[in-house]
């Protein structure tokens, strides 16, 4: 099925692009749907948009679910490992 | 059967007369014959559409499938619009009518149109296609495994759209209902409740659940898909589109 479900991420990040150009970008969308490509009916995906883009360009990732937990642990494993300093822009 | 045909890019007039993308695939010759509307489903306007579209028009049928997300990103890749229209909260139903609205009147205006449109959608495009059925004047709409035409969304899943229970009572066309019977969204209860109203309204409607078959079925390059459910589902919709888009 098609979810519709979508939330959105505020994000301070840079993203590397088509054509191999980096773009600053600032919403994360994260859902849970078909992929375009993934070897799975539904996966988490997540896009970072470059908001100056009039075509859609983006950073997009699919991954199944189990994937994304894991990907979710190793954020959180290494975020909690790094010294709480470095962490604050 | 023709498969001689002529694909191209077309714009018309859709909702606020905005000018929007379609995809326009019409049989050689200058013979008569019936419209498809084809909406596509929730990951774009993308090839396994316009392969669809394609496939009615070698049926006989003037058809065309919209780009819904043409205002989105009007020269983006079909996944990339895909996901903008997505990032922007989807396409409101009032914009989808609107859209089929201005499709819809395009196909009857061309020279070979017997003046007959149906409508189909897959997916998000079934839900669609039934709310384009209970607004605008098309002769047949067929729903292939839409979600939310009925059933109440869980709490848990913050949709953006509601089901078409208050709407089903105005469809104004014969129905043709192609759903897996191992689908959750729409589950075989929420089909009953869409069979169970069309009874109770005395709509002209065909139901067909097909066992050991899940959402998606006629996904050619997914693992959903189904080569017995789907073969017997485009019998289906070629019967259907043959009774009432006739000329």
């Amino acid at each position: 099925m098609c979810t519709y479900l979508t939330v959105h991420a505020p994000v301070i990040a840079s993203a590397k692009g088509p054509g191999g150009a980096w773009f600053e970008t600032s919403d994360a969308v994260v859902y849970f749907d078909h992929p375009v490509h993934a070897p799975a009916e539904h996966t988490l995906n997540i896009d970072l948009p470059n908001p100056r883009s009039t075509t859609g360009e983006r950073v997009a990732i699919e991954m199944t679910a189990a994937s994304a937990r894991e990907l979710m642990k190793a954020i959180a494993d290494v975020l909690d490992t790094v010294p709480i300093e470095l962490t604050v822009n | 059967m023709s498969e001689a045909i002529t694909a191209s890019f077309v714009m018309f007039s859709g909702a606020n007369d905005d000018q929007v993308q379609g995809y326009l695939v019409m049989p050689d010759g200058s013979a008569p014959r019936g419209s498809v509307l084809v909406l596509h489903h929730m990951p774009g306007f993308d090839r396994g559409s316009k392969e669809i579209a394609r496939r009615f028009a070698t049926m006989g049928y003037n058809v065309l499938c919209p780009n819904l997300y043409w205002r989105e990103a009007p020269d983006a890749a079909p996944d990339d619009a895909a996901a903008v229209a997505r990032a922007n909260g989807g396409v409101p139903d009032e914009r989808l009518i609107g859209d089929a609205e201005g499709a819809v009147a395009y196909l009857r205006a061309l020279q070979t149109s017997n003046g007959k449109v149906g409508v189909i959608g897959y997916c998000s495009g079934g839900r669609q296609s039934v709310l384009v059925a209970c607004t605008v004047e098309v002769d047949a709409v067929v729903d292939c495994y839409g979600a939310f035409v009925t059933g109440i969304p869980s709490d848990r899943f913050p949709l953006k759209v509601t089901n078409l229970v208050d709407q089903l009572p105005a469809l104004k066309a014969p129905l043709l209902g192609l759903f897996g019977a191992d689908d959750q969204y729409p589950s075989p209860e929420h089909v009953a409740e869409l069979e169970e109203i069309l009874v109770r309204e005395g709509k002209v409607h065909t139901i067909v659940n097909y066992e050991g078959t899940g959402h998606g079925f006629f996904t050619t390059d997914r693992s959903a898909y189904r080569f017995d459910s789907a073969n017997d589902g485009w019998a289906r919709i070629t019967e259907f589109y043959g009774t009432y888009l006739k000329g």
